[in-house]
């Protein structure tokens, strides 16, 4: 019963995007077209995931232990920056196909503040490490959700006629604190 | 380009939230109230100066290879810094920002002007690029979470003006993007006048 709680409260209410403002850089950045959109929600799905069960194992075995809890920031995000090296490496390797699938987004995962917000919730909200996994896998759904549906939404704006002040981003956003508006209907489900 | 020009583009040309669209998720995270938005200012300026003085100073020595994680342990240094100082002096803002003080790091603009910036440019340069950058962007958060605490709850920096409730919902989540939103086609419409 706790994990639904966990993934409805991700996905719904606690959207990371529309209600704690994680990862807005790349939901304004490549959020123009579906296709795009759905290749960014799987390159952040799959680092989220390895990024949260990485730096929970570092703060448990390494961090904890010999009390070093302030060296948290710099260990998590060079373990972040390393690992996303790492999978494009891999990836190029293991599977070209996917590589190409993802290959253009996971650069752009380094700075995206969704994972490296995550990896420190985890630990603020101490979560066992399944708890913590599907934590993850939740906050990337609703991550994707939010982008996907901002894509489409934006992909019809572009035919619409704005003032010429609010064309693009200032249009965009007022979007999104609508589809936040939207969101916030989900307040008291659990 | 003058030390004064570089200084001013911060504010209004190259404000980096309204026009560089960088920094984003504090922007609209922290600033349901003036104080707040200027605190979160304050401690990405003290970040963006210090990285900017420390990695025009280094540039000559890092492989190109390492650039940007050496830059990233910089930066990383700093935030641990900031983090550690507001937690002892100012633990009650410090607990409002929460979340946002480590995910300094990964601002956009910290390590864009790093990047951009600090790596190629002279000592003196890049100190007033990271003043004006951080001053623009301080203003910026500061703007925001003026409009959003006069709108949502009737007062300015914590001083309540008049009676009554406000708009909640500039307070709320939907009113970051939905303030910032016009703030920018504001800023769009002045720099065409």
């Amino acid at each position: 019963m706790d994990y639904i709680i966990i993934v409805v409260s991700a996905i719904f209410i606690n959207n990371i995007l529309l209600a704690q403002f994680l990862g807005v850089c790349p939901f304004l950045g490549v959020s123009n077209k579906l296709t795009t959109s759905f290749g960014m929600t799987g390159a952040v799905m799959f680092v989220m995931t390895l990024a949260t069960i990485v730096t929970y194992l570092i703060n448990h075995y390494i961090l904890s232990p010999f009390n070093i809890g302030f060296l948290q920031t710099i260990s998590y995000i060079l373990v972040i920056a390393s690992l996303v090296q790492m999978v494009e490496i891999i990836l190029k390797k293991v599977s070209p196909a996917l590589f190409q699938a993802l290959g253009v987004y996971l650069p752009l995962i380094t700075t995206n503040c969704a994972i490296l917000g995550v990896a420190i919730l985890v630990i603020q909200k101490e979560f066992n490490l399944i708890e913590s996994v599907i934590f993850a896998i939740s906050n990337a759904i609703g991550f994707g959700l939010a982008l996907v549906l901002f894509a489409g939404i934006r992909e019809h704006m572009d035919l619409a006629e704005v003032p010429e002040g609010m064309r693009g981003v200032p249009t965009a956003l007022i979007v999104a604190g609508l589809l936040s508006l939207a969101f916030m209907g989900f307040t008291g489900i659990v | 380009m003058s030390q004064w020009k570089n200084f001013a583009k911060g504010f209004i040309k190259e404000n980096p939230v309204f026009v560089l669209l960088l920094g984003m998720c504090p922007a609209l995270g922290v600033t349901s109230t003036a104080i707040n938005g200027m605190a979160m200012g304050l401690a990405t300026l003290f970040v963006l100066l210090m990285s900017n003085m420390v990695v025009s100073l280094v540039k000559d020595f890092i492989p190109e290879k390492v650039r940007i994680p050496s830059f990233i342990v910089v930066i990383a240094t700093f935030v641990t810094i900031v983090d550690l100082v507001m937690a002892g002096y100012a633990p009650a803002v410090h607990e409002e920002l929460g979340l946002f003080i480590p995910l300094i790091v990964v601002n956009c603009i910290v390590l864009g002007r790093a990047e951009a910036f600090a790596s190629r440019k002279s000592f003196l340069s890049s100190m007033v690029d990271g003043l004006g950058m951080g001053l623009g962007f301080t203003f910026a958060l500061t703007l925001l979470g003026s409009v959003r605490e006069v709108l949502g709850s009737l007062s300015l920096f914590g001083v309540k003006f008049m009676e009554g409730d406000g708009i909640l919902v500039f307070i709320l989540p939907p009113g970051a993007f939905i303030a910032l939103g016009y703030l920018i086609a504001l800023m769009n419409k002045l720099k065409k006048a």
